[in-house]
């Protein structure tokens, strides 16, 4: 019950349409069943399964708008719920930047559901945690891991014609290793639309390498290195850039791509010429949805009805795109597109042992940890190093060091590029390993 | 959702996506809907009976259920324009039980019927009996009396759920307007306002009726100065309080004096707000801060995230375990510290003590959430670690008896977990005022209001922003700085504490948004102190040119 077909679907939102009396009226409907299972000390400590429904109901009289949820569906209650959202919105102060609804659009068909990911269940997720579980109690490591996958729809439409539908999967998995005296830890993470394309038992076995070679890591002074940053790495970073993005806020005055005089960076170059960054729904390695403005692993933003579409975003180092909300959009007469919902950056065909073979001094590094800001003015952020971080001498891995705090900011970064290896999925987003020059540690820290 | 995706959805961040949808908290009602009587107490004594007889039917050795209604309202605005106005509610259950020796769990959305209830407790043991298998050894669960049928209130004055929309739509206007008239470019404010209803039953014999009330007016300032191309942001100096409406009622004799105001139990937003204006436009031309080593005065809107961070955190008893090794870290602070009975966390000045029961603090509540009455203790005692934050299935570890009552669950569709309790620094004992405190300061800088934070996944290496930073100089304050952010190690950092004022400058600040657990669950808590000053802090200048 939890996916309902597009036919299914339209028959619910049509019947909720046709109830309106409100200027426009417009309904989101959707579902998901997503499973858990957690463990750690070697032992799985929580495991759920929870299926969810629900239809949102908009209605708008001029520029006063309401919403009511619910998730019954027989015929009185989607009738309750329409009248429900125009008793709301009658009661609402008005708001004067609303703008009106979308009509039909065109979407893009996406590759985001497999039905092997549909059809997890308890026993899968069992032997998914076994399978990361045991080769780490046989080496007397402790794991602690997570795996969640999602299977679910989702449909919008209103009063003025508009439809759409997608169905998507998603899993991620994510693994910490200790090693059992505490001084050693390793990290793996993933993630995938289509299940048959993880194995827990080889990420694990990332970690645990990771986890072996990082025990007594040395001190070393902090100060401006060369690094490799993993995707797992970067993509914090990048996608911290990249949710910076937003026009308004670069046309107010408040953003990195601000200058004086109330101009904004578009169009100029800000980054190294060979960064390229770009948002392709249709991108067969990170299938996005198709429509909604920067949903989805992204991070939050409503979905206004617009397509996803594919956008250059910095090109060739020129920043080329911002996003918009709809209105301002309209405010500054340019067809604004949305935030995307993840992001590809072009990259090489070296793996990262080619970037770590032909770097002579340099710090490897597996992921960062509690990444803020500091500056949003420069993008200036702070984070640690964590879970295998390796000092690079004449083209090899020489031994651990101790974890570094960094402030650093991306626009500097990727002026500082040395190379970029090929692109990975991570997050939703492809991102390639990136070498940096003189990125910027500024103290050590005794964590492992 | 975080505190950062939370700034993010209501454009209180500068770098955000300005769409203010509100989207995870439950489903949308109309205001009037959260003042609808929710199920009354038989109702819920028959509810509760029917899982808990159906668990031990099953074969549970311990069962207990959750009923709760989560109310939330949100006014957000910007300028001269109301943004958006939300109201959620959600209602269900949650069951949890230990069978085979084994944790099981399941919810129900809108349960209200006794079948209901009874499948859910029927599915919780069934998931119990199948992780069993996995489970190396079994549960041991502390022992806990019941404690028959009671409830608890939290001490509001004022509901907010009460309070007419319209109010709370001109009070964030008026704010707005004073901050553009003290020559803001832009505000942002909002209104958070949550209710949990919530009521607990177990095998122990407790049913246990709960009201919790929390409340959160806030703000961000913009400046700009369009000659530089610069941007400066102050946000406002109120804290998310356990409390009603009544926190909006300014109360001067309860409000803090000096370079700039700072309020205890009552919130004065319009004054705020043009302190603010002022204040951010004053920081465009602040003086950059010279890197070095430098004595820190912070005030307790700053240094509530640096105890939370340095000292609440890293003493979850969860954490040093390695429950959180994949996701929030593990901890420095190792069990073998705590049994040495000398570790040395900080100077002798410094006590640090745990409490759910602080009227007005975002953690107080009369039983935790899985029945145990709550209390106060000490985690740091004269500089020296003395104990942890544990809950019924851990408190043996420590040797105790009885769990320290700090187990908590963000929704009835989340499992209860061991969630950090008010973590509070002790005033000092001998009567100091912040004045006299920064007369003795030759090189110093004193903070006020919280920013930027990081700390590494085992808590010892941390940066700290704020909001306004004082240069001081031979006991002086000298001008406004900006570019600060000071690095420190947590045991060296506390160590470093030389002085806190008395009692009388004693105020919480807090957090709507301390995230944990795998699925993330979000937990509120409020951390006490005095204004402190800590000796030879590190700092850095931030300020970089892109």
């Amino acid at each position: 019950m939890a996916i309902l077909t597009k036919e299914e679907a339209k028959k619910i939102i049509d019947k909720v349409l046709s109830y309106s009396k409100a200027d426009e009226m417009s309904v989101a409907l959707s579902g998901n069943r997503t499973g858990n299972i957690r463990y750690a000390r070697n032992s799985v400590s929580t495991s759920g399964e929870t299926t969810n429904l629900s239809l949102s109901v908009t209605a708008v009289f001029g520029k006063k708008s309401g919403t009511a949820t619910i998730n019954e569906f027989d015929d009185a209650s989607l009738e309750k719920t329409a009248r429900r959202a125009e008793e709301i919105a009658q009661l609402a102060p008005e708001n004067p930047e609303y703008v009106p609804m979308l009509g039909p659009q065109n979407y893009l068909e996406t590759a985001s559901f497999a039905q092997s990911t549909a059809d997890i269940n308890a026993e899968y997720r069992a032997q998914a945690a076994f399978d990361s579980l045991d080769p780490c109690r046989k080496k007397n490591l402790t794991a602690a891991g997570y795996l969640e996958d999602t299977a679910g729809f989702s449909a919008i439409g209103n009063s003025k014609g508009l439809f759409g539908y997608n169905k998507a999967t998603s899993v991620d998995f994510s693994i910490t290793v200790r090693t059992a005296d505490g001084l050693g830890s390793g990290y793996a993470i993933r993630d995938v639309n289509d299940v048959s394309k993880l194995s827990t038992k080889a990420a694990t076995e990332v970690a645990m390498q990771k986890a072996l070679a990082s025990v007594n890591a040395r001190a070393l002074e902090p100060g401006k290195y060369t690094v490799i940053l993993e995707p797992a790495a970067s993509v914090d970073l990048l996608g911290n850039m990249m949710r910076s993005m937003d026009a308004r806020n670069a046309d107010e005055g408040r953003s990195f791509l601000s200058k004086k005089g109330g101009e904004t960076r578009l169009g100029e170059k800000l980054f190294d010429e060979r960064v390229t960054i770009y948002s392709d729904p249709a991108n067969i390695e990170i299938p996005g949805s198709p429509f909604g403005g920067g949903g989805g692993r992204f991070g939050g933003g409503g979905s206004d009805g617009r397509p996803q579409e594919k956008v250059a975003w910095i090109e060739n180092g020129v920043v080329k795109n911002m996003y918009y909300s709809r209105y301002w959009a309209e405010k500054k007469g340019v067809k604004g597109v949305p935030p995307p919902s993840g992001f590809i950056m072009m990259g090489g065909t070296q793996s990262l042992a080619d970037l770590i073979k032909s770097t002579e001094k340099g710090i490897l590094v597996t992921r960062f940890w509690y990444i803020r800001a500091v500056d949003p003015q420069t993008l200036l952020y702070t984070g640690l190093t964590r879970d295998g971080t390796f000092y690079i001498e004449n083209g090899q891995i020489k031994f651990p060091v101790k974890n570094f705090r960094f402030n650093e900011s991306p626009v500097i970064m990727l002026n500082n590029l040395e190379a970029m290896g090929a692109p990975q999925r991570i997050g939703g987003n492809l991102i390639p390993p990136l070498k940096i020059r003189d990125f910027t540690f500024t103290s050590l820290s005794d964590a492992v | 959702m975080n505190r950062r995706d939370f700034m993010q959805l209501t454009g209180l961040s500068a770098g955000a996506f300005m769409l203010p949808d509100i989207p995870v908290f439950g489903r949308n009602v109309a205001p009037e809907a959260l003042l609808d009587n929710a199920i009354d107490v038989a109702t819920k004594k028959r509810l509760a009976d029917a899982a808990l007889n159906a668990a031990t039917a099953k074969g549970a050795t311990y069962a207990d259920i959750r009923i709760g209604r989560y109310l939330n309202q949100f006014v957000i605005t910007r300028e001269d324009k109301v943004q958006n106005l939300v109201n959620t509610e959600s209602y269900g259950v949650g069951v949890r039980v230990i069978a085979d020796g084994c944790w099981g769990f399941a919810a129900v959305v809108d349960a209200k019927s006794e079948a209901q209830t009874a499948k859910a407790a029927e599915e919780a043991v069934a998931i119990a009996k199948a992780n069993a298998k996995l489970m190396k050894e079994p549960v041991i669960l502390a022992p806990q009396k019941g404690f028959g049928e009671v409830s608890w209130k939290a001490p509001i004055t004022k509901n907010a759920f009460e309070v007419p929309i319209k109010e709370k739509v001109d009070l964030l206007l008026t704010v707005n307007s004073a901050a553009m008239k003290n020559g803001a470019n832009y505000v942002n404010s909002v209104l958070f306002m949550v209710n949990e209803q919530k009521y607990f039953a177990s095998t122990d014999g407790s049913y246990i009726d709960q009201d919790i009330h929390r409340m959160w007016p806030n703000f961000t300032v913009t400046a700009i100065d369009p000659q530089s191309g610069k941007f400066a942001t102050r946000d406002s100096l109120s804290s998310p309080m356990g409390m009603g409406y009544e926190y909006l009622q300014a109360n001067p004799t309860d409000s803090v004096k000096g370079i700039t105001t700072r309020y205890n139990m009552g919130y004065d937003m319009l004054e705020d707000v043009t302190a603010a204006a002022r204040q951010a436009k004053e920081k465009l031309s602040a003086k950059s801060v010279e890197a070095g080593k430098y004595d820190l005065v912070l005030d307790p809107s700053h240094l509530w995230l640096t105890i939370h961070e340095s000292v609440g955190h890293p003493l979850e008893l969860d954490r040093v375990l390695g429950y959180e090794a994949n996701f929030a870290g593990t901890s420095f602070a190792t069990l073998d510290k705590w049994q040495s009975k000398n570790f040395n966390y900080g100077s002798k000045e410094v006590t640090l003590f745990a409490d759910k029961t602080q009227p007005g603090s975002l953690g107080a509540v009369g039983w935790d959430d899985e029945g145990v009455k709550t209390k106060r203790w000490d985690l740091v005692k004269d500089g020296t670690l003395v104990n942890y934050q544990a809950i019924r299935d851990q408190v043996h570890i420590i040797g105790e008896n009885e769990s320290q009552g700090c187990c908590y669950a963000d929704s009835w569709g989340s499992v209860q977990f061991q969630r950090m309790a008010n973590v509070s620094l002790a005033p000092g004992k001998t009567p100091l005022s912040v004045e006299d405190m920064i007369k003795d300061v030759k090189k110093g800088i004193y903070i006020i209001g919280d920013g930027s934070f990081s700390i590494d996944q085992q808590r010892y290496n941390f940066q700290f922003g704020g909001q306004l930073f004082y240069e001081i100089k031979d006991g002086k304050i000298a001008g406004m700085l900006k570019d600060v952010s000071y690095q420190s190690n947590t045991q060296e950092f506390w160590n470093s504490c030389a002085q806190i004022c008395d009692e009388r400058d004693y105020r919480l600040g807090g957090s709507f948004f301390d995230g944990k657990g795998q699925p993330s669950q979000s937990s509120a808590v409020s951390h006490g102190s005095s204004t402190t000053r800590f000796n030879g802090v590190n700092v850095i200048n931030t300020g970089r040119k892109i």
